[in-house]
């Protein structure tokens, strides 16, 4: 992390807020826990995933659809770990 | 203080899902200078979820007229809709979806080629008789659909869009006069004053009063709250609909389909606990009874987990290969947010709020009524309201399933052509009445001064709220805890007057927007819990344990609680516009 990053962590709160509660849920839990950690490329990446139409990004974020693009299927995949981690999700039930 | 920002339009919608997108476009197409604001980007609101469909008499799949869908409205309202607003909306709905098909819609077909349409719960053909096929859908996602239409129509008919502006308050002169409302950027936090000669409060629904709840985190009351403090009622605020199954202390939805397919529910004990409140359908009777079912278990101690707080929705029995082919959706969602596969384990669930049938009090042109003296319906000049918060009322107790969607382009539309009128009427603004300016702008920056040094925080705040409400005015509902649910919430307004944020930045001060929010949810949880406590009669979504009959002598009218006086009441209109009233009848299904 070379450079600071040119958002603040309020401002990608407000864009995760959508018109659904899992994404809320998924994206605001995932700037919460990883803010501090992401590179100023992991923020772009993170800031045009917040562009996608948001029943895109529930199937992506869902796992119902795959991206080709690598960078955005492994972003995807970080974004469900750390819900999965921070909620220790196999043991809630 | 620099001189804030004016900007005229000659119609100001607050909020851009489908019900204000919808009377946007009609205004904008009708040469109206059209500011719609929102606190999110447009088609980040909450229609976006929607993903049942819209219901309209086409008769496609079976025999079906708007009579019968009107018949299906008030019968599900338990009686409780308009009835001049719900023959308004059946006769209006065909119309609609043909519009939406214009404006873009992919609506899924038939093979002949005509709109699909599917089955849904309390639907029938000839007043009460088979099963009818109503809802059109756009496969799983009409929201999404419908939104994005409506959004890329309003870019072509050129409505001015402030996107990521929030709302403060309503700007009214002496005499009542709705004149516009002082708006921010969250982006600056610049305050912004919106004149507009016609204002549309379009916010949708405050699902978040509840901790479990299947709403986004944007359904805040927005727009209830503003009309609570112009000296707005809300109306019939009591009628939350719950849906049973929820992912527990999440919130989100696993549909119907999962009983459907032969999922059934175990309390702490391992019992099929359904088998005990509604011996023949089990599982699949009605959402109301299967959510009390569980509230009951959960408060009985019967509930599972460390805090008992949840029963068990058990699907592993049917196999991994029909949970795949079948409830693909609902596996991903577990898998996703609980890491387990329902095929082996079961789902934890407990009931989740879903939709606000009360609202801003309006008629079925969606222009703003309050009762002025010996008039149970004035309309408040130049304030109009659509979608779910507002309560015009065509879902009375309890709404249909597909009738939220049709409930919002309708009277977004019919908003849309009464303000045509009133402009054709009302050619100039009238002036800014400053004291009001000056009361929304104290309200406004009373968030960058705390008033005391022990003030509590908005985030401790807004979670009590919420406990609140799910534990005193959730599906589980007596005297004795909506009582104590009474004292609690006015114990939390008052709390709320001494909250505290520590950011009081202008760039992205997304606390004081939650802090703003919170005042909004107060008020829609004030109104609820009190009309919740004042009806004494089961109805609909509204179930009291201490009175489990409908009362149609005391009970068939409207709740209005006013931040000033408290509840008020006003009677149903059950005269509809052109054909026979309908009588009210015990709702069995």
């Amino acid at each position: 992390m070379s450079r600071p990053n040119p958002v603040s962590a309020s401002q990608l709160h407000w864009r995760c807020r959508r018109g659904m509660l899992e994404l809320d849920l998924l994206l605001n839990t995932f700037v919460e826990v990883q803010f501090s950690h992401l590179s100023r490329e992991d923020t772009a990446l993170f800031l045009s995933l917040l562009e996608y139409p948001d029943q895109v990004l529930l199937d992506l974020l869902l796992g119902k659809m795959e991206s080709s693009d690598a960078m955005v299927s492994d972003l995807t995949a970080r974004i469900r770990r750390t819900w999965f981690d921070k909620f220790n999700c196999a043991k809630t039930t | 203080m620099a001189a804030i920002q004016r900007r005229q339009f000659d119609t100001l919608i607050i909020g851009a899902g489908g019900g204000g997108l919808r009377a946007a476009l009609r205004l904008s197409e009708a040469e109206a200078s059209v500011a719609v604001v929102s606190k999110v980007f447009p088609t980040r609101s909450h229609t976006v979820a929607a993903q049942g469909g819209m219901n309209a008499a086409l008769a496609n799949v079976s025999p079906d007229n708007w009579h019968w869908h009107m018949f299906d409205t008030i019968k599900g309202s338990d009686y409780l809709g308009d009835q001049d607003a719900i023959e308004y909306m059946c006769r209006a709905a065909p119309k609609a979806v043909y519009e939406l098909e214009h404006f873009g819609v992919p609506f899924s077909r038939l093979d002949n080629g005509s709109i699909y349409q599917r089955a849904f719960g309390g639907q029938s053909q000839n007043f009460g008789g088979d099963q009818a096929v109503r809802t059109c859908a756009a496969a799983d996602r009409t929201g999404h659909a419908i939104l994005h239409s409506l959004y890329q129509q309003n870019i072509r008919a050129k409505t001015h869009f402030f996107d990521e502006y929030f709302s403060v308050d309503l700007l009214k002169d002496e005499e009542g006069h709705v004149l516009g409302a002082l708006v921010f950027n969250i982006m600056d936090g610049q305050p912004l004053i919106i004149e507009a000669k016609t204002t549309l409060l379009a916010t949708g629904g405050a699902g978040q009063i509840y901790r479990n709840t299947t709403n986004a985190m944007i359904n805040t009351g927005d727009g209830l709250g503003m009309a609570l403090r112009a000296g707005v009622p809300l109306q019939d605020m009591e009628f939350f609909q719950f849906h049973p199954t929820g992912i527990a202390g999440r919130g989100m939805l696993i549909t119907e389909a999962a009983r459907g397919e032969g999922g059934y529910l175990v309390n702490g004990e391992g019992e099929r606990l359904m088998e005990r409140y509604a011996p023949k359908a089990k599982d699949l009777a009605s959402r109301d009874v299967v959510s009390r079912a569980i509230a009951t278990e959960i408060r009985e101690g019967r509930g599972c987990g460390v805090n008992k707080d949840h029963v068990l929705l058990k699907l592993d029995h049917l196999g991994e290969a029909v949970i795949q082919q079948r409830l693909p959706g609902i596996r991903q969602t577990c898998m996703t947010f609980l890491g387990i596969d329902p095929a082996e384990a079961a789902i934890p669930v407990s009931p989740t709020a879903h939709y606000t049938m009360g609202g801003i009090p309006t008629n079925r042109h969606a222009q703003v009524v309050v009762p002025v003296k010996d008039t149970p319906e004035e309309a408040v000049y130049g304030l109009y309201a659509a979608g779910e918060c507002a309560c015009v009322s065509v879902h009375g107790a309890n709404r249909l399933g597909g009738n939220s969607l049709l409930d919002i382009l309708v009277f977004g539309r019919a908003a849309a052509n009464h303000i045509i009128g009133h402009l054709a009427e009302n050619r100039y603004h009238r002036p800014m009445d400053e004291s009001s300016v000056e009361k929304a702008m104290q309200r406004f920056q009373r968030w960058n001064k705390n008033p005391g040094q022990d003030g509590e925080s908005v985030n401790v705040l807004r979670h009590e709220l919420k406990t609140v409400m799910e534990k005193h005015c959730g599906v589980f509902r007596n005297e004795a805890v909506l009582r104590e649910g009474v004292e609690q919430i006015e114990q939390l307004a008052e709390r709320v007057k001494d909250a505290k944020i520590e950011d009081h930045s202008d760039t992205f001060n997304t606390a004081r927007v939650e802090a703003l929010e919170l005042e909004n949810l107060i008020a829609c949880g004030l109104a609820t819990m009190h009309s919740a406590f004042a009806r004494t009669e089961s109805r609909g979504a509204h179930s009291r344990m201490d009175y489990p009959e409908r009362d149609d002598k005391n009970w068939m009218r409207h709740s209005l609680y006013s931040l000033d006086t408290g509840l008020d009441y006003k009677p149903v209109r059950t005269k509809p516009v052109s054909v026979d009233s309908f009588p009210p009848k015990p709702r069995i299904y």
